[in-house]
């Protein structure tokens, strides 16, 4: 009898446990899905902050300047081009602005952009030990990857109002489609990364090709040059490239030197979205298959 | 009662051969399109991928509440299972159905950072398990405790030794508060001491009425814990129910060779080869000395050994051990204990016998190994020379369950009744 009630104690009391009716998980094999459930971006919001907040930590971490490097990237950057380009090429600013302000505002979005898409491109790759062992929404990997490099945007943004105070180039109004462009930008880095990153699971030439050809894009690329250097017939083809946009207006939107080429926006704005819908649908075919081939 | 996870006609199947390497490159990509259309023209189409099922037609429910341990050879599906269930990989074909928060644990510090510190990766490691962040800050001090490592928390984890670092990432995960907890063979590491920590944690996930699978090839481990055993081997649940039945099925599917009696001629051995075992018989004695085929717990074993000598081996020491399932030594006995040698010359032949009263062995299966040897040298051993079991006694057992554990002394008991006061004041220690 005795033994009878140890038992019992050993046993481990369930039955409180209350069940949801339907189950809140299905898993079915070759169930396709186009869109994300955007319900579930919600449910992980806090990982997300947690990777954008581990590739910040990280990404100074032992290096005797720290922070500092955010700054002295693209003032290295602008200088050299300023020498190069803007002494012995002789290109001009087509705006009358000098022409080192002239290469910061370009190189500004631009640095941003390659910065992210390089980081967001090689990031699932770069995850492979979480993507084998976790569960989580995978676009996370990329996202947190752009979100990082928000931050150093933000620190070349004070960089460049003390550059602004020094030329004595006062604040106008144009700054206030300021946030409507770096929106763009940053959905051309997501794009970009995000498309990158789900071929490189798969393609690692994609390792490889990534910074060759972000290099050659710099150079198509209004962002040390004016647009104007180019006979006008040819801006319609200069526009293609969302960067044209970008660039053009970061300057225009900056110095309020020169209107906005709302037109140029516009294109650069459609290839974004096109870009993007092209980067989610190719991520969310591919996403099921990373665990098993990445 | 309805069951938390149902798992219906579940299939894996996975490429291997060329595309081993996991990834290919777009020339193999580029070049494999162009040979399509050429292939439909000469009717022969590129050689198909080989492919294996890692899983094939999995089914089975799991009940809220229930321990199961998950156990099979290396490479049988239970990983693959696993990542299945945690929702990494996708399935081929089949449905499962969770009625419950996950949170699997394929990996002890999953996401760690080594340039972060411990403080920081308790946070990134507890978001990335699933953890929300108000409640991580809840459980912090206890987290830390647990991991025993108060003076490196703001250390880098690239500087904590590897024991820290995995006391650190199990604290982490030990403090999961899911539905269903998915575990896989994270149990083997860290220090005796840990695990046993580690066990008396995951038996605490248990006693709360949450769910757990446990893959694991620790069967120590898995009789402890579990009240379920699923038996997987090649991709298919070969049997599933009570812990000990599963995990002697599993033994007599590792060991098959492993029989009462065998001669010794092909199996795994080591050693100089100057005498060696030639055949080993074990009989099971009941009362009156009856022979029988499996034994009762206290009852009388006899094992017979045959030696045969290669060349001259002098003062050599006969030893018999015999393990439990999960390859523990439990019983280590020898002739030199007693004081006893062996010395044979070639073409002689030795015979010993080996005589264990009352073996008070639980129910299970045990294998025999043999050894030989003396003055520093190894002549002759066998890890796995056969095996027997131990069948619990109808007669004396009332009680049908079977607890863990391999050795069951002779004992008695008594019991007494008292009524407590009212009050209950004389309970001093409620914990």
């Amino acid at each position: 009898m005795l033994v009878t009630r140890t038992s019992e104690a050993a046993v481990p009391a369930v039955g409180e446990v209350e069940l949801p009716r339907r189950p809140l998980v299905v898993i079915e094999a070759g169930k396709r899905r186009f869109l994300f459930k955007l319900s579930e971006f919600w449910e992980y919001r806090e990982l997300l902050y947690f990777l954008i907040w581990r590739d910040i930590k990280v990404r100074y971490k032992q290096t005797a300047l720290g922070v500092v490097w955010v700054v002295l990237q693209p003032l290295l950057m602008m200088m050299i081009f300023t020498l190069f380009f803007g002494k012995l090429a002789g290109i001009r600013a087509d705006d009358g602005i000098p022409y080192p302000l002239f290469a910061y505002a370009g190189l500004l979005p631009w640095t941003f952009f390659a910065t992210a898409a390089n980081s967001a491109g090689n990031s699932l790759v770069n995850s492979a030990s979480l993507i084998t062992k976790i569960y989580f929404p995978r676009l996370m990997v990329p996202v947190a990857a752009v979100g990082a490099v928000l931050v150093d945007l933000a620190i070349s943004f004070c960089v460049l109002a003390v550059l602004m105070v020094y030329w004595r180039i006062p604040p106008n109004r144009g700054l206030v489609v300021l946030p409507l462009l770096i929106c763009l930008v940053t959905g051309l880095a997501l794009a970009f990364g995000t498309l990158m990153t789900a071929l490189n699971v798969r393609y690692r030439d994609v390792k490889i090709a990534l910074p060759f050809l972000l290099q050659i894009w710099f150079f198509v690329s209004p962002i040390i040059y004016p647009v104007s250097i180019l006979p006008a017939r040819w801006h319609w083809v200069m526009a293609l490239n969302p960067m044209t946009g970008i660039a053009e207006g970061f300057r225009a939107a900056l110095y309020g030197r020169k209107p906005f080429a709302w037109t140029a926006l516009a294109i650069s704005g459609a290839t974004t979205l096109v870009l993007f819908a092209i980067a989610m649908f190719t991520f969310k075919r591919m996403e099921k298959s990373f665990a098993d081939i990445i | 009662m309805k069951p938390i996870i149902r798992v219906e006609n579940l299939s894996k199947q996975y490429r291997i051969g060329a595309r081993q390497g996991g990834y290919d490159t777009l020339r193999d990509v580029i070049s494999g399109t162009l040979r399509v259309p050429l292939n439909l023209v000469r009717r022969q189409g590129r050689a198909a991928p080989k492919t294996i099922w890692a899983l094939r037609d999995v089914t089975f429910d799991i009940q809220p509440g229930d321990v199961v341990g998950i156990i099979g050879s290396n490479g049988a599906g239970k990983s693959t299972l696993l990542k299945i269930l945690s929702r990494i990989t996708e399935p081929t074909a089949g449905k499962i159905e969770l009625y419950g928060r996950v949170a699997s644990l394929l990996e002890v510090g999953t996401g760690f950072h080594p340039e972060l510190t411990g403080r920081e990766n308790i946070f990134l490691n507890g978001a990335i398990l699933g953890m929300r962040k108000v409640e991580i800050e809840r459980k912090f001090d206890e987290i830390v405790a647990f991991a025993e490592i108060e003076k490196f928390m703001d250390t880098p984890v690239k500087r904590y030794s590897s024991g820290m670092y995995v006391r650190l990432a199990f604290a982490v995960a030990a403090h999961l508060e899911p539905e269903i907890l998915i575990v896989d063979e994270v149990l083997a590491v860290g220090d005796a001491a840990f695990q046993k920590k580690c066990l008396g944690k995951m038996n605490d996930v248990a006693k709360h009425g949450r769910t757990v699978l446990f893959v694991s090839h620790n069967m120590g481990a898995v009789g402890t814990l579990c009240n379920r055993c699923l038996l997987i081997e090649e991709g298919k649940v070969e049997h599933d129910g009570k812990v000990a039945d599963v995990i002697s099925a599993y033994q007599s599917r590792l060991y098959p060779a492993v029989a009462p009696t065998s001669e010794l001629g092909k199996v795994d051995r080591y050693g100089s080869g100057k005498a060696k075992f030639t055949s080993v018989g074990i009989t099971h004695l009941g009362p009156e000395r009856s022979e029988k085929p499996f034994l009762y717990p206290g009852e009388d074993l006899l094992v017979d050994i045959t030696i045969a000598g290669e060349s001259d081996i002098t003062d050599a020491n006969v030893a018999l051990i015999i393990y439990d399932y999960s390859g523990y030594r439990i019983i280590d006995t020898n002739t030199a204990i007693k004081g006893s040698f062996l010395s044979l010359q070639r073409g002689e032949e030795a015979k010993v016998q080996f005589q264990l009263h009352e073996v008070l062995l639980k129910p299970g299966t045990y294998v025999v190994g043999l050894w030989l040897g003396g003055n520093g040298e190894i002549i002759d051993g066998i890890t796995y020379a056969a095996s027997f079991s131990v069948e619990a006694d109808p007669e004396t057992i009332r009680h049908s369950e079977t607890f863990p554990g391999t050795y069951q002394c002779k004992y008695s008991y008594e019991l007494q009744i008292d009524k407590l006061p009212q009050n209950g004041s004389r309970i001093v220690n409620s914990d």
